[in-house]
């Protein structure tokens, strides 16, 4: 009988450490499925960040490097200049890719660096609790938005893939969900095109999964996953902001004159 | 001898760049600052086009994220920077150290507090020999007083970061940065071979590897401080410092850096003088040369230091120094560098040492 459904090779047989309900386990999964499917277990270096997904390297068996809160995309950038047939990339939260490491983001994409970033949006800080993030919709609360984000204090949320698609070193922008089996293909599938874009050198490529967190939402899993597709994707669209050999975009050259 | 290794004249900051280069170094990751920037200018010029990997990062902390990413895969690695930006670098230090990755970092120091200025001060001394960011670590520290050993040192450091696993610190100032000297590009010889094992490459046939500094388990944190901890204690086998007319010597002047390098026109003229004046000049500042110094004082009773700060490795000279021996210190802020008699006259305030009571001299 042939077998259609396994644990990726490249993931250890351990629990994942995830409260009920977290769509972390999902990520994990398709980024595992990705370097499976493309064989690269063998040339894979993740520059881990911190946050709830710190512990990549008790769940990937894969070479994995720990990055100052924000640094990834920067400890990705030495990783990949020095090992140029690796393949990099970093697994970063919104409060660590958003909020400290906005600077490093932001250069990494504009450098081009062929290196591939994906980004959980569950719109808090996770570890710490449950405070706002750069990306807490309005009205949204949180610890430290007891009364719901406020814009004229705490300002807007920030919608990193369409900020990101905007810079030409970048080559491949998409968001996706993973609430949803309908979402879940798509994710995989941007999922796996950004793999391709740094395997084919294209420049830098981010995928930003819409991602729900029942525990510092106060919600069951249910109602969680609910408010992905009630209020998180009517704030944070999906879809492809950019693939540059899709002929979206700029050519990087050309942005120059 | 090639033109590659003619004597040349050339500047602290470039001595640097071109020691880095001949040890092997072809990455290199860093942002503007006076007065180092002939570092980066130089690595640009030398790294780009193929020959390795020149990075003008975002900020300083991208740029030691940058080196503990590119170590981390086993390559010999270099920022550098100035006094504002090595603090801004020390989250990075802090990580490499707690993760044991190596890694070379310069500091052409300039004067603080804040923007403080581009004058030549020793004001980071405490920074640099206490770990400088948060956690119990130390980082290995070398204090050049010439071109010559800003190239000679650098070389040096790659191979004290691979052989300890963990940053090296180069303190020079604005002083050894700028100026410009004789130096003889001598060929890089490794001072040994060091273990690779750790390096990610890609788990090719072999489990993932990774190299973190976080520890949740219980006792796993203690353990893994008391490894670092030893390790720091291993450093002393390469304590190195210069230690000048001791031989019958009644005062010995402590220094480090471009003061050592005044000091030794002041004691030269001092012993002109018939002053028995000695010198030490720690050329590590961590491991610091205490047993030297400790051993010393056991004849020597009287020691002077002198800084181009208010009072910093005057405390190591105190801990290091035998109880009894008096431990004299001359400081100066930045803003001004003293010339060799101005000195002088500071040693002839404190000497002859029969002083050790001083208010019994007439």
């Amino acid at each position: 009988m042939k077998q259609v459904f396994k644990r990726p090779e490249c993931l250890i047989d351990v629990p994942f450490h995830f409260c009920p309900g977290c769509h972390h386990g999902l990520v994990h999964r398709l980024v595992a499925e990705a370097i499976d499917e493309f064989q690269l277990r063998e040339k894979t270096i993740i520059a881990a960040s911190v946050g709830c997904s710190v512990f990549m390297y008790d769940y990937f068996d894969v070479d994995v490097v720990e990055s100052p809160h924000g640094r990834a995309p920067a400890v990705a950038t030495g990783v990949k200049r020095a090992r140029p047939d690796a393949f990099v990339f970093t697994y970063q939260g919104d409060g660590d890719l958003a909020a400290i490491g906005t600077s490093e983001i932001i250069h990494t994409a504009n450098r081009g660096e062929k290196v591939t970033v994906f980004f959980v949006n569950n719109t808090i800080y996770g570890m710490t609790g449950g405070q706002m993030a750069p990306t807490t919709m309005i009205d949204q609360i949180s610890t430290t938005t007891p009364y719901g984000r406020d814009p004229e204090e705490a300002g807007y949320p920030l919608h990193m893939a369409e900020l990101l698609a905007m810079l030409p070193g970048t080559a491949y922008s998409a968001r996706v969900a993973v609430n949803s089996v309908k979402n879940l293909m798509q994710a995989k599938k941007a999922t796996k095109r950004a793999v391709q874009t740094q395997l084919d050198r294209a420049g830098f490529s981010f995928v930003e999964y819409l991602s729900a967190c029942p525990t510092n939402w106060k919600m069951s899993t249910e109602a969680a996953n609910r408010r992905v597709q009630e209020e998180l994707i009517p704030c944070f669209p999906l879809g492809v902001f950019k693939d540059r050999r899709a002929g979206q975009g700029e050519d990087p050259k050309r942005a120059k004159e | 001898m090639n033109e590659k290794h003619k004597k040349a004249l050339v500047k602290g900051n470039d001595a640097v760049a071109m020691g880095a280069i001949e040890a092997g170094c072809r990455f290199y990751f860093g942002y503007p600052i006076t007065p180092q920037n002939e570092i980066p200018e130089y690595m640009a010029a030398h790294l780009s086009d193929g020959r390795g990997t020149f990075i003008q990062a975002e900020s300083e902390i991208a740029s030691i994220n940058m080196l503990l990413g590119a170590s981390a895969t086993g390559a010999r690695a270099m920022t550098s920077s100035s006094s504002p930006g090595i603090s801004l670098k020390q989250e990075g230090l802090s990580y490499m150290a707690g993760s044991e990755i190596p890694g070379v970092v310069v500091n052409m120091s300039r004067s603080g507090p804040g923007l403080g200025g581009i004058s030549p001060s020793q004001g980071d001394y405490f920074q640099a020999t206490r770990g400088g960011g948060h956690g119990d670590y130390r980082v290995f520290v070398l204090a050049p007083d010439s071109v010559q050993e800003c190239y000679d040192l650098t070389m040096l450091a790659f191979d004290m970061a691979e052989k300890y696993r963990n940053p090296v610190l180069i303190l020079g100032d604005a002083m050894l940065g700028q100026m410009k000297e004789s130096l003889d590009p001598k060929t890089y010889r490794p001072t040994g071979t060091f273990d690779k094992s750790w390096i990610l490459t890609g788990a090719k046939a072999r489990p993932g590897r990774f190299l973190k500094s976080l520890y949740l388990d219980d006792g796993e944190l203690t353990e893994h401080n008391w490894k670092l901890y030893r390790k720091y204690l291993k450093m002393r086998e390469d304590v190195r410092y210069e230690a000048l007319w001791l031989e019958d010597a009644e005062l010995v002047v402590v220094a480090f850096g471009s003061m050592a390098r005044v000091l030794k026109s002041s004691v030269d003229m001092a012993r002109e003088e018939g002053l028995k004046v000695g010198l030490i000049r720690p050329i590590t500042l961590y491991p610091f040369p205490e047993v030297f110094i400790r051993g010393t004082s056991r004849h020597i009773r009287h020691f002077l230091v002198m800084e181009l700060n208010t009072g910093q490795m005057v405390e190591d000279v105190k801990l290091s120094a035998e109880p009894g021996a008096r431990v004299d210190f001359f400081g100066l802020p930045p803003g001004m560098l003293p010339a060799p008699d101005v000195l002088l006259g500071e040693i002839k305030k404190v000497y002859p040492s029969a002083a050790s009571a001083p208010k019994e001299r007439s």
